[in-house]
């Protein structure tokens, strides 16, 4: 089966590098499947799971704040943070997790847009560690 | 001329010092080499968001967005970049005075600028001339993830796009070398010239289908950008920063060394001279009894 290579580069460094069968990401508009051939293609994605369907399996990596670039035989992730299941500290993620909702019960907080991001953040990360 | 014991003292004192500047500068040399394997493992990441953003500039001219339009400037922003330690020569000193004479320059008053200041250095340094800081970040780790810094990148971006400032500079000391660091400024905001500076390598890049569209492409990611800039430049300073110490510490080293060779030379003539008086003082003793 033919397969595209996918990068998932961060400020910190690369986080994936692979080649894969389809890629699936959550966009603005919805969600989106990748397959080798693409047409050239920018497009940014919201918090949430990128799936890559490979050989005998599927690779999950949370990504927040992020664009996918779109070539024929390459696709590359660029994102502020990235993580595979293995990487997540799911204490912190639970912790972030708890303090996000406390902050949005107190509905004086000004800040409900950035405490949602961040439990969607949370809960992503917790999804993709399996737990 | 002092005493053996108190020639004999400095140079332990000396020599314990050397120890303390040798080991220092071991740690920044390591920690140099790990702040620049940083500043790679971030290249492709730059290289990537600005083949991109470039591709976006270069490829539809009737885009528009705040972040690429000139304003009348009212006020204008600084993120300086120092660091929390001292002990690494001219690193601060030269950043700090190039800074201050700049401003002096460009500013007539402290109303028209503010600081966004990273180092303890630079927030002391500030404080003591009285230059307006709006945002301090100190206790940066060695190595900076890109989450530790979000808050002034945001904070930076936020001020412009809310115009509070109307354009934004970064000063920063540049890695030349592991022995050379140049003071540096950098002008992050506005991007008027994007598509000329980044379109030499657009050119090659395949014309992209954009989802939803460029407008909106270009609002997540030009923020994304110039906080990215910004992270590339502190790691470029964190580099310098190890330079500038490693340098300063094994220049110390060797003064350290030369010292302690200077006072063994005293050490040992207060030595013999003593001796010589010793024997002066036994033989004319001996030849008085006589």
């Amino acid at each position: 089966m033919k397969t595209i290579n996918v990068s998932v580069v961060t400020p910190d460094g690369s986080v994936y590098e692979n080649d894969v069968q389809m890629i699936s990401a959550r966009t603005e508009v919805g969600e989106i499947g990748v397959l080798p051939g693409h047409i050239p293609l920018v497009t940014p994605l919201i918090i949430g799971t990128v799936r890559l369907k490979r050989d005998g399996g599927e690779d999950q990596i949370s990504v927040s704040g992020g664009f996918m670039e779109v070539r024929p035989d390459k696709v590359t992730i660029l994102a502020q943070s990235a993580e595979r299941p293995e990487d997540i500290d799911v204490d912190r993620a639970n912790e972030s997790k708890s303090r996000a909702e406390e902050r949005l019960r107190n509905d004086n907080d000004v800040d409900q847009k950035r405490a949602k991001a961040s439990l969607k953040r949370a809960e992503t990360r917790l999804q993709v560690a399996g737990k | 001329m002092a005493s053996l014991r108190e020639i004999k003292s400095r140079i332990n004192s000396t020599k314990k010092t050397k120890q303390t500047t040798k080991a220092m500068q071991m740690v920044a040399a390591s920690k140099q080499r790990r702040a620049l394997a940083k500043a790679q493992a971030y290249q492709p990441y730059m290289e990537k968001i600005q083949e991109v953003v470039g591709s976006i500039a270069t490829g539809d001219t009737d885009i528009s967005h705040p972040m690429m339009e000139s304003r009348e400037v009212k006020k204008t922003g600084y993120v300086v970049i120092t660091s929390d330690q001292g002990l690494a020569g001219g690193y601060n000193a030269s950043l700090i005075r190039d800074l201050t004479k700049k401003l002096k320059e460009r500013h007539k008053s402290t109303d028209e600028y503010t600081i966004i200041m990273v180092g303890k250095i630079g927030r002391d340094n500030a404080r003591r001339l009285g230059l307006p800081v709006s945002e301090v970040v100190t206790e940066l780790s060695d190595s900076p993830s890109f989450d530790e810094i979000k808050t002034i990148t945001r904070k930076a971006i936020g001020m412009f796009e809310n115009e509070e400032i109307d354009e934004l500079y970064m000063w920063y000391n540049h890695f030349v070398s592991a022995i050379r660091q140049d003071v540096t400024e950098n002008k992050l905001l506005p991007l008027t010239d994007l598509a000329e500076e980044l379109g030499e390598n657009a050119s090659a890049t395949p014309s992209y289908e954009y989802e939803p569209n460029e407008a909106v492409i270009l609002e997540g990611l030009l923020p994304q950008y110039g906080e990215s800039l910004i992270y590339g430049a502190l790691l470029d300073a964190k580099a310098a920063e190890f330079g500038a110490r490693m340098t300063a510490m094994s220049a110390a080293s060797d003064n350290a060394d030369s010292l302690v060779g200077e006072l063994t030379l005293v050490y040992n003539r207060a030595r013999q001279a003593a001796i010589t008086q010793e024997i002066n003082e036994i033989v004319s003793g001996a030849n008085a009894a006589n």
